[in-house]
C-alpha cells in the first residue's frame, strides 16, 4: 500500500506558482498578483480530482497551467511520468495531445460560423494525416459515443441547447485521445436535470476510456459526487487535500468548514429544523 | 385576501413558428409576510410570469390572464403612469445579473436616491440620509463612501445587495427576486439568502423566490410552486415537497441531485418520464 512505485501517477504537480504582473502607470509601481502560491498534488490513472473555491483564488490559473495555456512562474509539472517543458516553443505536440480542457460556458466556447463536424474534425486535421473521409467517420463515431446523433454532423452551435453543446465540447476535447482531462466548472451552467445527464455521460467516458478527471467546481454536492480526492483553495493556496471522506466527513481548515455551512441543504430534516425554528422566532 | 393573485395567466410570443406560449394557464398567489419560491429548469416560464406582473415584457408578448389582483386592486387594469407608481414601490424585485442590472453611468447612491426621489418624493438631505441607513441594513462596509462607487468598483456580492436596498427602499409590500444569488459563490450566496430572509421577517412582506437550485428552495421557501415548459406541475408546501412530491417531474428533479444519488449513476430526468418527455400535469397541479 505504502509503496509509492506501485501508484499509477498519471499528473504529479510540485510546488506550482504563477504570478501576474499588473501594469503600473504614472507615478503607481507595477504590482504583481500572486494567483497560485504553490501547490503540489499527485493524481492516480483513472481517478478524479476535484478542486473547489471560491471566484478569485486560483483554481482556473491553476487549470490553465496544467493544460499549458498559462506559464508557470515555478515549479514542476509531469504528466504520465515526463517531466513537461512549459516553456514556450518546448511544447511538442504529443505533450499537448494529451491533456484537454473543457471550459464552463458551452455557449462561448464553440465557434459559432463552424459545424459540429468541422469542431471535431479539426484537431484530426491539424495533428494527423488522416483523409477527410476516415476524419467524418471517426468525428461520427464520436458523436454517437457522446449521445449525439450522425445527424448532427451538419449543424451549427446555435442549433443546440447548452446540454448538447456541453457534449460537442467534451467530444472534441476527446477525439486526440486524451489521457487527462481538465474540467473546469462543466456542469455550473446547465440544469438540474441536463448536468446529471452530463455528469453520467462524464463518468461513463472515465470507465470506458481510463480518463483522468481534474475536476474544478464550486458545487460541493457534485463535488462530493463525483470526486476521489478533493483539494479546496483559498487565495491561491491549497487549506485543504484529500480523499474525499476524509474531506467532507472531517474538514479541517476553518474555510472549508464555512464551506460547508454555506451550501444549502436540501435534505428533509434540515427543511423540518428550518421550518420549526421560524415558527418559534414568529411565537417569540 | 392574498397580497398577489393571478389566475391562468398565459404569455405567448409570436415567432417564425406562430405563437409560443411560455407561460401556460398558470395560477399563482401569495399571502403577506409569505414565502414562496417558484422553482423550474430554464425555459420554464419562472421568469416571464413575474416580468409579466412587473409590466416588464416588450410589447410584443401577449399577456392574458382571468384575474392579476394586487392587493384586490386589477394589475391589467391600471394605465402606465398607474403602474408605474406601483412597480418600484410596492413591487419591487431583484434580478439574476447584479452587476448588469445596475447602470454602470452612474453612482449607486445616485441609482438609490432616484428612488427615493421618485417614489417618496424626499428632499436632498433626507436621501441621502436614507441612502446610507439602506446600504448599512444590507450590510454594505463604510456606506457614506460606497454612495460615490460605481458598479464596477464593487464585487458580485456588493452590488446585490445594492440591488436589494434599492429593492426595499421604500418598503415595499411583495419582493421578486429572480435568482438574486445564481451568479455568486456559496459564501456569498449564504450571506444574500440570509440578508433576504431577515429582511423578510422583520418587515413583513411577500417574497416570490425564483430559482433553480432546490437547495435554495429546501432553505427559504414556506409554499413551493413547480413549473416545467410553462406548466404549473405542483403545488404544495416545502415539507410535502420534498418528503412526498406528488407530481413525477418534482420526483424526477429530486432524484437528479447529486446528494440523492443511489449507486454510481444519477438518475436523469428523461429517465422519469419513459420517453415521453412531456409530463402530463399532476393532480396536485390543479390544487
Amino acid at each position: 500500500m505504502s509503496d509509492a512505485k506501485t501508484i499509477d501517477t498519471m499528473l504529479e504537480v510540485r510546488d506550482i506558482k504563477r504570478d501576474y504582473e499588473l501594469p503600473g502607470g504614472f507615478m503607481k509601481p507595477k504590482k504583481t498578483l500572486h494567483a497560485v502560491k504553490g501547490v503540489s498534488f499527485k493524481l492516480e490513472r483513472g481517478k478524479t480530482l476535484a478542486i473547489v473555491g471560491e471566484s478569485g483564488c486560483g483554481k482556473s490559473t491553476l487549470a490553465r497551467m496544467i493544460t499549458f495555456i498559462d506559464e508557470p512562474t515555478s515549479g514542476e509539472l509531469i504528466i504520465d511520468g515526463k517531466k513537461m517543458d512549459t516553456r514556450p516553443g518546448h511544447l511538442t505536440s504529443e505533450m499537448r495531445q494529451k491533456v484537454q480542457i473543457i471550459f464552463q460556458n458551452p455557449y462561448g466556447s464553440l465557434n459559432p460560423r463552424q459545424k459540429i463536424g468541422d469542431v471535431l474534425g479539426e484537431p484530426l486535421a491539424i495533428n494527423t494525416d488522416l483523409s477527410a473521409a476516415e476524419r467524418r467517420n471517426r468525428a461520427t463515431e464520436m458523436l454517437i459515443k457522446v449521445g449525439l446523433g450522425p445527424e448532427h454532423y451538419n449543424r451549427y452551435p446555435h442549433m443546440f441547447s447548452g446540454g448538447q453543446r456541453q457534449r460537442i465540447a467534451i467530444a472534441r476535447a476527446l477525439m486526440m485521445n486524451p489521457k487527462l482531462l481538465v474540467l473546469d466548472e462543466p456542469v455550473s451552467a446547465l440544469d438540474l436535470s441536463v448536468q446529471a445527464q452530463v455528469l453520467n455521460l462524464l463518468a461513463d467516458l472515465q470507465d470506458e476510456f481510463n480518463l483522468t478527471y481534474v475536476f474544478i467546481s464550486h458545487d460541493l454536492s457534485v463535488v462530493r459526487y463525483i470526486a476521489d480526492e478533493v483539494m479546496v483553495m483559498y487565495f491561491g493556496e491549497a487549506v485543504e487535500y484529500g480523499t474525499r471522506d476524509e474531506v467532507f466527513s472531517n474538514p479541517k481548515h476553518e474555510y472549508t468548514q464555512t464551506l460547508f455551512k454555506a451550501t444549502p441543504k436540501a435534505d428533509v430534516e434540515s427543511i423540518r429544523a428550518r421550518i420549526a425554528a421560524k415558527k418559534a422566532a414568529s411565537a417569540a | 385576501m392574498s397580497l398577489l393573485q393571478i389566475d391562468n395567466l398565459t404569455v405567448e410570443f409570436e415567432t417564425a413558428n406562430g405563437w409560443f406560449r411560455a407561460v401556460d394557464g398558470v395560477s399563482i398567489s401569495v399571502d403577506k409576510a409569505e414565502v414562496l419560491a417558484i422553482v423550474g429548469e430554464s425555459g420554464s416560464g419562472k421568469s416571464v410570469s413575474m416580468l409579466a406582473v412587473m409590466g416588464l415584457l416588450p410589447w410584443t408578448a401577449k399577456i392574458t390572464a382571468d384575474r392579476m389582483l394586487f392587493e384586490g386592486k386589477d394589475i391589467q387594469a391600471l394605465s402606465g403612469a398607474e403602474r408605474r407608481k406601483l412597480i418600484g414601490k410596492d413591487i419591487a424585485m431583484i434580478f439574476q445579473e447584479p452587476i448588469a442590472s445596475l447602470n454602470p453611468c452612474f453612482t449607486v447612491g445616485f441609482q438609490i436616491e432616484e428612488v427615493l426621489r421618485i417614489h417618496l418624493g424626499l428632499g436632498k438631505k433626507e436621501r441621502r440620509a436614507r441612502a446610507i441607513e439602506l446600504f448599512t441594513q444590507v450590510g454594505l462596509p463604510n456606506p457614506a463612501e460606497r454612495m460615490n462607487a460605481f458598479p464596477h468598483q464593487m464585487s458580485g456580492g456588493q452590488c446585490q445587495r445594492v440591488m436589494i436596498a434599492i429593492a426595499i427602499a421604500c418598503n415595499p409590500k411583495l419582493l421578486i427576486a429572480d435568482e438574486p444569488t445564481t451568479a455568486l459563490d456559496v459564501t456569498i450566496q449564504k450571506q444574500i439568502l440570509d440578508l433576504i430572509m431577515d429582511l423578510q421577517a422583520r418587515t413583513g412582506m411577500g417574497l416570490i423566490m425564483i430559482t433553480h437550485d432546490m437547495g435554495v428552495v429546501a432553505e427559504t421557501a414556506d409554499r413551493v410552486v413547480v413549473q416545467y415548459k410553462g406548466r404549473k406541475m405542483e403545488e404544495a408546501d416545502v415539507l410535502s415537497l420534498f418528503e412526498n412530491p406528488k407530481s413525477n417531474y418534482t420526483k424526477a428533479l429530486l432524484a437528479a441531485l447529486p446528494e440523492n444519488a443511489t449507486g454510481d449513476r444519477l438518475t436523469t430526468v428523461s429517465a422519469f418520464f419513459d420517453g415521453n418527455p412531456e409530463p402530463a400535469p399532476s393532480a396536485g397541479a390543479s390544487a
